[in-house]
């Protein structure tokens, strides 16, 4: 496989460069970085930049810590407790390393307590983002909770004064088989901390052997979740905290003209807090915060702004060269003129979606003195931490934020405004204030989903092979950019261009627009060879394991035994590989009129060794219905600097209406690494269904969304 | 006002313009009813007035006074988990959770009202619920088994 740019220069093309910028322009004075309410500090930066390993920031030169004693602590009664700077947005992580820290550990699942994204007691940790969780995290606290048991052994046997290699370490016990002792965890370190280095490469159990991981484990604190008892961010209480409701510009880069906050400071129990172009209240209720922000009179100045209708136009035409423009070259174009060759050349448009995580963004922000502690639900509880010490001078260690397993993230929960917004307004109330943004505000201050233009130019030859791919994205992103496929020419380019929309992280970044368009065209490539879709694909493509995945797949699904039934059914495929993972997804459709059905969906996956296949089926599941959303729905609408369909009653998103039959095919391959699943299970659906609908009646749809007003369009 | 919530009573100062969601979050500190939308459009705020489900968010606090509420934090009886919270824990019909309080109390309802919903009603029923994670699969069949465990009598 060529070359893939990876995800950190996704982060790095959206969210350095066009809000570092905005946050430099801000930085004299005191809070003038609260601006218009958008603020994002620059952490993404130091987070994409590390990643990609460009430059550095000094604050983040944070490697992992070698020390046990920051990843995991045994009390006396064998309890344990495991640090970690990820976050649990829904995608099980809490649950998945647990189980890993018990297998190496050798301790029930039930034993070990998980201490996640508090920058007080955790790690430094960039964030969970760019499924890195799998990859990085469970190998790090795999050869902690390893090395902590090669110590406890060690310990035991310095007390039994025998040789470590007869003992065994299981169920929280060293034992020794030949006098049957046996110790407890706790009892060893009698709660002290092993302040060891983790070793360098310790005794790891393969997946083969594994006992608690690679297998399905129940969700921890499964219960805490089903009774109401878990506290969300949005859940937060601190006695005698205020709830904060903040006055919204009326459009996108809005400068403040002038402002009378007399109505709002009469009504009882309520207060104005205001700084530069700022303006929030607190009170103490909802109701009283909402009728007070109501009658904040304020007037604003934005500059014109282009609608969606302008969209792709603007973004050809402000196409740059600079940072973050690349393109790739292999092989020579064929000449024109070449043989016979069939060519095929199209665009595809993607609109910008909005992530809706169900729990809107939330805060609880408390000062003491200069020490501020906010609680937030965010996917970068470090880089808010820097955000807040930033705008409000402080030193880091004066920050501590806190996450609590939040209602979903999607890649859309990277920034800390609520954050910072929250604690600006508790310290001008003198009080905490908790803010819980509306339906909303999280559609039209957050940050979207990057709309893109993608053009292919592309040709087969009479053995169905590709003898040119050309490949150019503006805007959406080089996430999965490069093909899976031989070509025996290929040029991919990626362009940056002057968003108009704030833009950000989604779940598989742009993986999802380079596949619908890559896995369409392969479709009509196919067609023009006169190839069948399946057979086109296999052929053309060299990676065992993604061939491996298309085959379980198509089985499952019966491709080969597909035919027409009454009525109009299409069927269609796609594949895809991304940050480790491959998966297959084969859909039917049913169409009557212009209504569309997706009747059922059958999706192969291989991210290497399954640690937890109950949890690791709910995520490919619910990528598959999140991915329905982007695939025929979702389009946010947008004109002059305002967001036009900023509810759910406008913004359709999946729901029980547009749930098909799901298989799931895990293929699980003990000797290879685990990799993240959150992701690229998502990037399959919209091709499959758009080749499925274009079997049934010939369309080709290459925009995304594919309906319009919830139909199939008339023609193309 | 007086609130009747959970089986307790609850005599609660209200502001004007006060909704019930409110109410139970942030004057009752009942925080397992979520806020979604506020638009009636998500179902994450459903609570049961009276035994029917209703969207919190749409209902007035004066609405609501004296007539019994259930929240999912009432549903669980004596530290027994209700069929249908434990056919969720059981089908793992959650990831982040923050729509499941919501779709339980409705669930619950419904099977108050049919006891053997197919899946053509459990769907039509829940349908105002969205899921942002994409569980409805799971869902829809943990409802089904805590129907059939709540017809066998195996949980009460
Ligand atoms: S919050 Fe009430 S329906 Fe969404
Ligand atoms: S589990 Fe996250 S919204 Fe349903």
């Amino acid at each position: 496989m060529p070359e893939i740019p990876d995800d950190a220069r996704e982060l790095l093309q959206h969210e350095i460069q066009t809000l570092r910028r905005r946050f430099a322009l801000r930085r004299r004075g005191f809070f003038r970085l609260l601006g218009n309410g958008v603020l994002v500090g620059w952490a993404a930066a130091g987070a994409a930049a590390q990643e990609s390993g460009r430059f550095r920031p000094s604050w983040m030169r944070h490697p992992l810590s070698q020390n046990i004693s920051a990843w995991l602590h045994i009390a006396p009664s064998g309890a344990v407790t495991v640090y970690t700077g990820k976050v649990e947005v829904g995608q099980n992580i809490r649950t998945s390393l647990a189980q890993q820290v018990a297998e190496e550990l050798r301790v029930p699942l039930a034993a070990i307590r998980m201490v996640m994204g508090d920058t007080r007691l955790t790690p430094f940790d960039m964030g969970t983002f760019g499924s890195r969780t799998t990859p990085t995290m469970g190998p790090q606290l795999r050869k902690a909770a390893a090395s902590a048991r090669a110590i406890l052994i060690e310990l035991a046997a310095r007390r039994w004064q025998t040789s470590a290699s007869g003992l065994v370490a299981e169920e929280g016990r060293i034992r020794d088989p030949k006098t049957g002792n046996s110790v407890g965890y706790g009892a060893l370190t009698r709660g002290q901390r092993i302040a060891r280095a983790i070793a360098a490469d310790p005794e790891l159990t393969p997946a083969e052997r594994w006992r608690v991981a690679g297998h399905s484990a129940p969700k921890v604190d499964g219960r805490l979740f089903v009774t109401g008892a878990h506290r969300y961010p949005a859940d937060q209480v601190v006695p005698g905290m205020l709830i904060g409701k903040v006055v919204r510009p009326s459009a996108f880069h809005a400068r403040l003209v002038e402002c009378d906050v007399s109505g709002a400071q009469a009504i009882s129990g309520a207060r104005v807090v205001r700084d530069g172009d700022f303006i929030g209240v607190v009170a103490p209720d909802q109701a009283t915060a909402v009728r007070a922000a109501a009658q904040v009179r304020a007037r604003w100045r934005a500059p014109r702004q282009i609608g969606n209708r302008e969209l792709f136009d603007a973004l050809r035409r402000t196409a740059r060269n600079d940072a973050g423009h690349f393109e790739q070259t292999s092989g020579a174009a064929p000449a024109v003129s070449a043989g016979r060759l069939k060519r095929l050349q199209a665009s595809y448009e993607i609109a910008y979606i909005a992530h809706a995580p169900l729990e809107p963004r939330a805060a609880l922000a408390v000062w003491r003195h200069d020490h501020l502690t906010v609680w937030t639900g965010t996917q970068r509880p470090f880089g808010v931490q820097q955000e807040l010490a930033s705008a409000f001078h402080l030193p880091l260690k004066n920050v501590r934020v806190l996450m609590p397993d939040t209602g979903a993230a999607f890649g859309g929960k990277h920034t800390g405004e609520a954050a910072v917004e929250a604690a600006r307004l508790a310290r001008g109330a003198g009080r905490p204030v908790k803010l819980i943004w509306t339906r909303e505000e999280e559609f039209t201050w957050a940050y979207f989903r990057p709309a893109g233009v993608i053009d292919i130019n592309a040709a087969v030859d009479d053995d169905g092979r590709i003898a040119a791919w050309e490949f150019d994205n503006f805007n959406s992103g080089p996430a999965a950019i490069g093909t899976p496929y031989r070509a025996q020419y290929s040029r991919i380019a990626f362009h940056p261009c002057d968003p108009p929309l704030r833009q950000g992280s989604y779940r598989s970044l742009a993986a999802c627009a380079n596949h619908f368009a890559r896995e369409s065209h392969m479709d009509d490539l196919a067609r023009l060879a006169g190839i069948d879709p399946l057979e086109f694909r296999l052929k053309n493509i060299p990676d065992p394991r993604l061939r491996a995945v298309f085959r379980r797949a198509a089985a499952r699904f019966g491709w080969a035994r597909r035919r027409r039934l009454p009525g109009r059914r299409g069927y269609g495929l796609a594949c895809g590989f991304e940050k480790g993972g491959y998966v297959a997804t084969c859909a039917e459709v049913e169409i009557s009129g212009q209504d569309l059905r997706i009747a059922r969906v059958t999706e192969a996956w291989d991210s290497g060794a399954v640690i937890n296949p109950n949890g690791l089926r709910n995520q490919i599941e619910g990528a598959i219905l999140m991915g329905i959303g982007g695939a025929l729905r979702e389009a946010i609408q947008f004109e002059n600097g305002r967001i036009l369909n900023p509810r759910f009653s406008q913004y359709r998103v999946p729901r029980f209406a547009d749930l098909p039959g799901i298989e799931v095919v895990l293929v699980d391959r003990k000797n290879e690494k685990s990799f993240g699943a959150g992701e690229t299970p998502i990037v399959g659906i919209a091709p499959a269904v758009a080749n499925a609908i274009c079997d049934a009646t010939g369309m080709r749809l290459r925009s995304l969304p594919m309906l319009v007003d919830g139909r199939l369009p008339a023609t193309v | 006002m007086r609130f009747l919530v959970n089986g307790k009573t609850h005599e609660v100062e209200v502001a004007p313009g006060e909704i019930l969601l409110w109410v139970l979050r942030d004057k009752i500190g009942l925080t397992g009813t979520k806020f979604g939308c506020g638009e009636g459009q998500c179902g994450a705020c459903t609570v049961l007035l009276s035994g029917r489900p209703v969207r919190s968010c749409q209902v007035p606090a004066a609405g609501a006074a004296g007539q019994p509420v259930t929240t999912i934090e009432g549903l669980a009886r004596d530290g027994r988990l209700h069929p249908v919270q434990a056919a969720f824990l059981r089908q793992e019909a959650f990831q982040c959770g923050y729509c499941t309080s919501g779709m339980i109390l409705s669930a619950a309802a419904l099977l108050q009202r049919k006891p053997d919903p197919d899946e053509r009603e459990i769907r039509a029923a829940l349908n105002g619920h969205i899921c942002r994670c994409g569980v409805y699969g799971r869902i829809v069949k943990a409802v089904r088994s805590a129907a059939r465990a709540r017809r066998a009598g195996t949980v009460k």
